[in-house]
């Protein structure tokens, strides 16, 4: 069945990407900032690449720091990727002044470049799920070698580690997916990754 | 463990390949959404279109097939060629691109650089270099030249990849000039060079003629990635093949 979702459009990225993936993977995508739309959705997506501080105050304009919170809280299928990922967490080391929103305790972090290890962190990367029983979102695409598009220089350290879905390997293992309730957040680009990023926008349409 | 890129570039004229891609299973060889998707299919980890296109009035075509990519093809997607401004940069990404290569520009106003990342990222900012020898063997130097490598800069190109790093950008889309279209191999000096002076991701660029100069060009050229147009466009080898051929001396590819 098609499922009905909003893509926040908050000034960041690459927003068309991510929608014609969303379509291809079969979702009818409204891509909106209007709390209105956001809520009548069956899923919300939170995309983003860029700055964390641009991020949380373009949130913040959009008066939506207090809204997604809520709906995550309220059980809403919630997908956050990359930036969208970073900003679920309480702060980053990219901003001092600028808080993300919280919605998962813990902080996000930049990588230290050093001998043969470049920062950003871009490119194709195998990633290792965690919890066994519980795929969701990765249901069907890791009974193979699946690699995913990463581009970033932060990675998140989540508190609570049973949150932890996926991990990879750059320098050292870094958490690339988490997972609590009905939110769900890569640090990779499924929109980017080619068929098994597109399976993943698919099992996260049927979790929504 | 991330893996070594393999990326294929288009030549796009007026929204048509140029020197069209020699493959049987295309029906419009000149078509870069079909030629994008089939390289896609077959195992290329991202998509590099150059637009030379000529006349200012005819930009908006490239961003219609920016358009039509998008649309159909899921890895990412840089376009280079003519941009001038931040509008440009945030047209083609609202198009649908995932990253923009600055090479003129950039080194005209490198302030250009700076905002892009400011407004847009570093992710998406990649900075196109074409570097020509002037040094003598012994001691090599490359300088940077820009207009489609017509006017020299007296800009030394690893200062200048320095300079780049310090404002920003995400990356480094190193082409040698000497090596450009001759399918004699990278030009690897070049490549160690600047890939050991900063510490954003190199993309190997200019010469590639067999598999094995791709090889060369992740080993001893320490690239992060290789950017080859001929030898992938002529059907010599597929991207494929190269993957295969770099997985059996050791090389970590996405499969």
């Amino acid at each position: 069945m098609e499922r009905r979702i909003a893509l926040i459009d908050y000034g960041l990225g690459n927003i068309r990407s991510v929608s014609k993936a969303l379509e291809k993977a079969g979702a009818y995508v409204k891509v909106t900032a209007d709390s209105k739309e956001i809520v009548k959705a069956e899923g919300v997506v939170l995309p983003g690449v860029g700055a964390f501080e641009r991020g949380a105050r373009n949130l913040l304009t959009l008066s939506l720091t207090s809204l997604l919170p809520r709906l995550i809280r309220e059980g809403k299928a919630f997908l956050g990727i990359c930036l969208g990922l970073q900003l679920l967490f309480e702060r980053s080391e990219e901003s001092r002044e600028w808080k993300g929103l919280g919605v998962l305790k813990g902080e996000v972090r930049r990588f230290e470049p050093c001998e043969g290890l470049k920062v950003p962190h871009m490119g194709w990367n195998k990633i290792k799920v965690k919890k066994r029983k519980e795929k969701g979102m990765f249901t069907g695409v890791l009974e193979e070698e699946a690699y995913f598009y990463f581009v970033h220089s932060y990675y998140v350290i989540p508190q609570e580690e049973d949150i932890v879905l996926a991990t990879a390997d750059y320098g050292k293992e870094f958490v690339c997916a988490v997972a609590k309730g009905r939110l769900w957040g890569v640090q990779f680009h499924p929109e980017k990754s080619g068929k098994v990023g597109l399976e993943v926008l698919k099992n996260f349409l049927s979790l929504c | 463990m991330l893996t070594k890129r393999i990326i294929p570039c288009l030549d796009v004229k007026d929204g048509r390949v140029v020197k069209g891609i020699n493959f049987l299973r295309l029906k419009d060889a000149g078509d870069p959404i079909e030629c994008a998707y089939l390289y896609a299919q077959e195992g290329a980890d991202e998509i590099v279109y150059l637009d030379i296109t000529a006349s200012i009035e005819k930009r908006g075509v490239m961003l219609e097939v920016v358009r039509r990519t998008a649309e159909n093809v899921f890895i990412p997607l840089t376009v280079g060629g003519g941009i001038r401004g931040l509008k440009d940069i945030e047209d083609l990404l609202r198009y649908g691109a995932d990253k923009v290569s600055i090479n003129t520009a950039g080194v005209q106003n490198p302030s250009l650089v700076e905002e892009g990342v400011k407004e847009f990222g570093s992710q998406c900012i990649v900075i196109a270099i074409d570097a020509r020898r002037t040094g003598a063997a012994e001691r090599a130097q490359w300088e940077v030249v820009i207009y489609g490598g017509r006017k020299p800069t007296g800009l030394d190109v690893l200062e200048w990849a320095k300079q780049v790093e310090d404002l920003g950008a995400g990356e480094i889309l190193l082409t040698s000039m000497d090596r450009d279209g001759t399918e004699q191999g990278y030009d690897l000096e070049l490549t160690r060079e600047v890939s050991e002076r900063v510490s954003i991701p190199i993309i190997a660029s200019g010469g590639a003629g067999t598999l094995e100069h791709l090889y060369q060009a992740l080993t001893q050229g320490k690239a992060d990635a290789v950017l080859a147009a001929s030898i992938f466009h002529y059907g010599k080898f597929s991207i494929y093949e190269a993957k295969e051929y770099l997985k059996a001396k050791g090389i970590a590819v996405r499969e």
